[in-house]
């Protein structure tokens, strides 16, 4: 059965089937792959990290494919208005979910690394914030999939919980830190954890920008960012808080 | 009509007006080609008009320079204005009109003549030139805004049609810009040319362009969106869209215009 929509030339439509189903292989792979990091992190694993550090060259290889993909499109299919958009935004994604891959493999490799160090308490927020950047991306996919342009707004929104997580731990690790100084090593490491984990926020983010051009050929408006840690002064060595005024 | 209003061609045109149609519809016998269309032109764009084949843009375009009169059971109604006149009022000397409103077809067709008589051939019934040395003028600025005076200069009084068809099509527009037109109109001017000359004649229309209001109709997408700034979407003799090619050709508004663009049309 012909979809209603099918392009009069069948092969552009598995063509860019095929391109759907590459960006949402390396999606799935992406999530196993922060998945776990986070866990040889809890666990102190560091056979399962060095496993995670291994696996990111599958991502790699998809990203090459997915490019190469698109790019024989553009040249032999000259797709126009929410072709071209689709494509492009496929062009793009495949590059941010390359990126989350790295992210993820840094986390593994810090993984390796804390895991030689003393246990601290802090690191219990990493699975929760985890929870959600994973979530992010396996419904901004499903977005760009399913051309779902609410879902990819609503993945959008949901960056503010992760700079919220990201805020919190940064704050629990300066006081950690500072009540404890001979464990800024495995501390440090975790805040760069943290960060990551934020990052990959921010690029499931803009995936959902991405799709929401794709399917609509209009763009989101900003929306505002709430992790405010690059504006923290720490002015006293006792107030490890947020000052009020920002 | 309601598709038409989604995107107006009162908005369509920013430049400086040319021609303006409105509520032009072409009947060739008892069948009804093209329905009630209104469009501006501007002097300094490049209009395409796109749409599959039989969907009145070719009907629409001959309008311009009435090379619908030449077709006996052709009748066209509605109004065209060229600079606020009415080309269609029996005051309009249609002979006048044409050399205004320049024409280049889908096949070179060049006459069989040198290819300086080609050029000269109109300045010299029109009374542009007074005196050899002013047509031999004329003839080589022609030439050299078409591209070809390179190609052309040290054979001047071979036939024209012994240059290849990418040249007779570059001949056939400098014979077109000979008697100094305001408006070209160009009806597939490269569908029977291969890539190379192809690119040349999109790349003389690109010099063209300010000069000269040029429309052109195409079946090559990627061809109208490079050297077009506005373009008309038609099908089965409606206009079904109208605005900036840019947006045409990434965000159409109109579903027919979309699924055609992007190769859905059935």
């Amino acid at each position: 059965m012909r979809e209603p929509n099918a392009h009069t030339v069948k092969s552009f439509d598995d063509d860019i089937a095929l391109l759907r189903s590459i960006i949402s292989r390396m999606g799935g792979l992406c999530e196993a792959q922060i998945v776990g990091a986070v866990d040889a992190l809890v666990t102190r694993n560091m056979d399962a990290a060095a496993r995670v550090v291994a696996e990111d060259a599958r991502i790699d290889a998809l990203e090459a494919e997915a490019e190469a993909l698109a790019v024989k499109i553009i040249a032999l299919r000259a797709p126009l208005a929410n072709d071209l958009r689709e494509i492009v935004a496929a062009l793009k994604i495949a590059g941010v979910l390359e990126r989350i891959g790295d992210y993820a493999k840094n986390i593994a490799k810090r993984a390796s690394v804390v895991a030689q160090a003393p246990p601290i308490g802090p690191v219990i927020i990493v699975p929760e914030m985890a929870r959600v950047v994973v979530s992010m991306i396996r419904d901004v996919l499903d977005a760009f999939v399913d051309r779902d342009v609410d879902l990819a707004r609503a993945v959008c929104e949901r960056d503010r919980g992760v700079d919220d997580f990201y805020n919190s731990l940064f704050r629990s690790l300066l006081t950690f830190m500072m009540e404890n100084p001979h464990y800024i090593t495995p501390s440090t490491h975790l805040l760069f954890v943290a960060k990551n984990l934020e990052r990959i926020g921010d690029h499931a983010t803009s995936v959902g920008e991405m799709v929401h051009f794709a399917v609509t050929g209009e763009h989101l408006t900003d929306r505002p960012k709430s992790d405010d840690t690059s504006t923290y002064l720490n002015k006293s060595s006792d107030d490890a808080g947020f000052s009020d005024e920002p | 009509m309601t598709e038409v209003s989604a995107n107006r061609p009162e908005m369509g045109v920013a430049a400086p007006l040319k021609i303006s149609a409105r509520n032009v519809s072409v009947f060739y016998g008892a069948k009804q080609a093209l329905k009630n269309v209104s469009l501006d032109v501007s002097s300094e764009q490049v209009t395409a008009f796109i749409g599959p084949s039989g969907c009145g843009k070719s009907t629409f375009l001959r309008c311009f320079n009435r090379m619908n009169d030449t077709i006996d059971t052709a009748r066209v109604t509605g109004e065209i204005r060229l600079d606020g006149r009415d080309i269609n009022s029996p005051d309009m000397d249609v002979v006048q009109l044409r050399a205004r409103v320049g024409m280049v077809f889908q096949k070179p067709n060049p006459f069989p003549k040198s290819i300086y008589e080609n050029i000269a051939y109109g300045p010299r019934i029109h009374g542009l030139a007074r005196g050899k040395v002013e047509l031999d003028e004329i003839v080589e600025n022609a030439l050299r805004r078409a591209g070809l005076w390179d190609e052309a200069k040290d054979r001047l009084g071979e036939s024209g049609t012994a240059l290849s068809g990418g040249q007779q099509q570059r001949l056939c527009i400098a014979r077109a810009i000979a008697v100094d037109p305001e408006v070209i109109l160009m009806d597939e001017p490269c569908s029977a040319l291969d890539p190379i000359a192809t690119a040349k004649i999109e790349e003389l229309i690109d010099d063209l362009r300010g000069r000269y209001a040029i429309v052109i109709v195409t079946h090559n997408m990627q061809q109208a969106a490079r050297v077009s700034q506005k373009t008309a979407f038609f099908h089965l003799g409606s206009m079904v869209e109208y605005g900036d090619t840019s947006m045409i050709f990434t965000n159409p508004v109109q579903r027919r215009t979309k699924d055609y663009i992007t190769g859905r049309y059935g």
